[in-house]
């Protein structure tokens, strides 16, 4: 595993993850009160979700390295993610394995770490990304986990929590991973930077920061490829352009063609737009911070280019023919522009399904 | 061997656009260390060749010793799952969305086999038996599923002495191995999902490049673990200069002025304009001045369509046009690339603004439509039909416009 890797070839995301539960930014309230169940050592099921890259993964892997200790960790951890087999037969059979054999008979052991790790009571199972488990999956679930209850605790770790069965939610306890707030992000990649020898802008931060909206992966992810594409001299639009953000003039010139009337300037805006590679994902979320923010709209012409835009945004999560899609979005903020209307406007049958 | 294939460029400093983003690469391969990748941006923009090319500043020219594998995979459900994969020593490329609903087992197979076979390789040469790693890898790689390896062993083995040699004069740096998928905007949800975690566990010993079109259709979480570089498509001028470069390698005169059609009518994907270039020699060499590009059939074919749609809207061309959709269908032209076509030729045909709004509204709707039925036919013909109504409505308005103003014309002089 990544332990066995030369440092060199780490990334740093792997690298700095944090290996102690004091190392997490920003998600103080699950740390106190996981720290504090572990010293009760009345650990209950749990369950994580927020957004990507805020912490859920490595929390939950220090928390076991903290309670087990270097060497029980590996007979008393159990992760089960995504990629793994996970159809309920299997699932159901892993953690059977796995939570039979006794813990806690064998006293307390001196570890590699110095430290004595009183052996648990309970063997620990992770279900990351559980939110692609089936509901079927989940269903069966309920019964494993209160078969083995004795002897094992669950961790569930997931995006949303919407697709967690009610019945698996009630019985965890329930942790929010919030994104990471700027000033702990902005530590946290200046201790790595350190680490790196790598002196960047305090502009640099501010963009790294700004496209990664709480997502410390990105965040980094973003800063080891741009020193290693442009060096410590990463200009704020390397940042933008590394995380593959719509620039600044490429919006200007989407807006000012559908200010104006002619057909085959947008048509030639949306073809050169989609052929600059620029994901229509990131087309929209440009368009709808600048039409908000927009001084020379009115309210009545930004609403409906955001209504727009929000159908473009969900024919996106759908995954649509971006040509098509990205020249109809542009057209129909011209109509709403300039007030035009076309029967297809207000036809059902040309709207959503 | 078709020029396309023939004249690609295989390494980075002979790329010839790009330029910033090439160098940026062979700095980034120069540390021997690549974050996850994932390359995106339309077709026909490069993507692949550099990728290629990349990894050969990686590893060497061992990555062009390749060699294509049929692979069957068992699931535990036992389905069968065949699949065609492309490998050298330092990497194998799989079109995961070749397997269907099976994608998410086959690409964790896949990418465990070579994290496995690439910490071998890491670790003896460690220990300074470079020959051996490789070959010793590739072999439990082909043996531990039940494939029929289209390559002799024997070969594989020179393959990777081949490759072992270049490794050295490169120091070894770079101690993983590398996993190409291509099409991941096709990959379905299940095995991007899988793919999180397999990224973070296996990056010792593994790197994945992604090849996609579209951004947008790979999940957030997937994105993050990546290092995402855009591709653009070229620019005419860029083309321009490219197929002035192929036209010189294989002898032929190519006035600049033809070279500017081609470009034009390739619609900046580099690919299409060579394959163009070729066609076109094929059809009529030397080139003369009033010679159009070569395009493809079936493009022609819609725009014919096109021309049959705008010139009479009424049920008979209807059911014709039907005929003409049916036959491109059968000819595998894809329902979603004669949608966009024929928006694209109806517009221009189009004697309005107001037409064309509704023309791209109606194809945009067909297009979700499409995506969500089955019957592909439906809504290529509901396209039809409604841009033939649209087309209608809009020649019955200015025909009364004109009646109006022929009828106000005499009231006026009087
Ligand atoms: N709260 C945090 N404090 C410090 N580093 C963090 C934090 N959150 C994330 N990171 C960094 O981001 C990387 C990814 O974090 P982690 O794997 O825990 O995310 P996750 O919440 O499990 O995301 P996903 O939902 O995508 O699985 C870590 O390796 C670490 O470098
Ligand atoms: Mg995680």
């Amino acid at each position: 595993m990544a332990s066995a890797a030369p440092a060199k070839t780490m990334p740093w995301v792997e690298k700095y993850r944090p290996r102690r539960m004091d190392d997490v930014a920003h998600q103080d309230e699950a740390v106190r009160a996981l720290k504090k169940a572990m010293e009760t050592g009345n650990l209950p099921h749990l369950l994580f979700y927020g957004p990507p890259g805020t912490g859920k993964t490595s929390t939950i892997h220090a928390a076991a390295a903290e309670l087990y200790g270097p060497t029980l960790v590996k007979k008393l951890k159990m992760e089960l993610n995504a990629s793994d087999e996970r159809g309920i037969q299997v699932v159901r059979e892993k953690i059977k394995n796995f939570a039979s054999g006794v813990v806690g008979s064998s006293a307390a052991v001196a570890d590699a770490d110095g430290k004595m790790h009183a052996a648990p009571a309970f063997k620990l199972i992770i279900l990351d990304e559980a939110d692609s488990l089936t509901s079927a999956a989940q269903t069966a679930l309920r019964r494993t986990m209160e078969v083995h209850s004795k002897v094992t605790r669950f961790c569930l770790i997931c995006n949303y929590v919407s697709r967690i069965i009610e019945p698996l939610v009630s019985r965890c306890a329930v942790f929010r991973f919030k994104p990471l707030a700027p000033e702990a992000m902005r530590s946290r990649l200046q201790h790595i930077a350190e680490g790196e020898k790598l002196v960047l802008a305090e502009a640099t931060y501010d963009a790294l920061l700004r496209i990664s909206h709480g997502d410390m992966r990105k965040a980094i992810t973003t800063m080891q490829s741009g020193a290693a594409l442009f060096g410590g001299d990463l200009s704020p639009a390397q940042v933008i352009e590394a995380a593959g953000e719509l620039p600044d003039p490429m919006a200007d010139r989407i807006l000012n063609v559908v200010a104006k009337t002619d057909f085959r300037q947008v048509q030639t805006a949306a073809k050169d737009t989609a052929l600059s590679g620029y994901s229509m994902a990131a087309v929209v979320d440009k368009l709808f911070d600048r039409v908000v923010g927009a001084a020379d709209m009115s309210d009545l012409v930004k609403a409906g280019m955001l209504e727009r835009l929000a159908r473009a945004s969900r024919a996106v999560a759908e995954g649509c023919d971006e040509h098509l899609h990205m020249l109809d979005l542009l057209l129909a903020m011209q109509r709403c522009q300039h007030g035009w209307v076309v029967p297809t406007d207000s036809d059902p049958d040309a709207g959503e399904l | 061997m078709l020029w396309v294939d023939k004249h690609r460029p295989t390494s980075l400093d002979k790329m010839d656009y790009h330029k910033d983003l090439s160098s940026r690469l062979s700095s980034l391969a120069a540390h021997g260390e690549i974050p996850h990748l994932m390359f995106f941006g339309p077709a026909g923009a490069g993507k692949k060749t550099r990728v290629m090319a990349t990894l050969r500043a990686l590893f060497g020219a061992g990555v062009e010793k390749m060699r294509l594998n049929h692979r069957s995979f068992k699931t535990p459900t036992n389905r069968t799952l065949e699949i065609t994969t492309v490998s050298s020593n330092y990497h194998v490329e799989i079109n995961p969305s070749d397997v269907g609903s099976g994608d998410r087992f086959v690409v964790q197979e896949v990418i465990k086999e070579m994290a496995q076979s690439g910490s071998m390789a890491a670790a003896a040469s460690v220990r300074g038996l470079a020959s051996t790693p490789s070959a010793a890898g590739s072999e439990e790689a082909s043996s531990s599923s039940s494939s029929s390896s289209s390559s002799s062993s024997s070969s594989a083995a020179a393959a990777a002495a081949g490759a072992a040699a270049a490794g050295s004069s490169r120091g070894g740096r770079a101690t993983f191995k590398v996993v190409v998928l291509t099409d991941v905007d096709r990959l379905s949800r299940e095995a991007q999902a899988a793919l999180r975690r397999t990224m973070e566990l296996y990056t010792s010993s593994c790197r994945i490049i992604l090849i996609c079109e579209s951004a947008s259709r790979v999940i957030e979480p997937v994105r993050s673990r990546c290092l995402a570089l855009r591709i653009a498509a070229p620019t005419q001028p860029e083309i321009m200069n490219v197929l002035d470069a192929v036209a010189k390698k294989e002898g032929v005169e190519l006035p600049k002025a033809f070279a500017a059609k081609l470009s034009r009518a390739s619609e900046r994907n580099l690919r299409r304009a060579v394959l163009m270039l070729e066609a076109s020699k094929i059809s009529n060499y030397p080139f003369t001045p009033a010679q159009m590009p070569q395009t493809m059939d079936w493009q022609r074919y819609i725009e014919a369509l096109a021309g049959d749609i705008a010139g009479a809207q009424s049920p008979g061309s209807l059911l014709a046009a039907r005929g003409k959709l049916y036959s491109l269908l059968i000819n595998c032209v894809p329902a979603d690339v004669i949608l966009r076509t024929l928006c694209h030729c109806l517009c221009t045909r189009a004697p309005n603004d107001f037409a064309r709004h509704q023309i791209v509204s109606w194809a945009t709707a067909m297009e979700g439509r499409l995506r969500a039925g089955s019957k592909e036919i439906f809504h290529l013909e509901a396209f039809v039909a409604r841009a033939m109504q649209v087309l209608k409505g809009v020649a019955l308005q200015m025909a009364e416009l004109q009646a109006a103003s022929a009828a106000a014309a005499p009231a006026a002089s009087v």
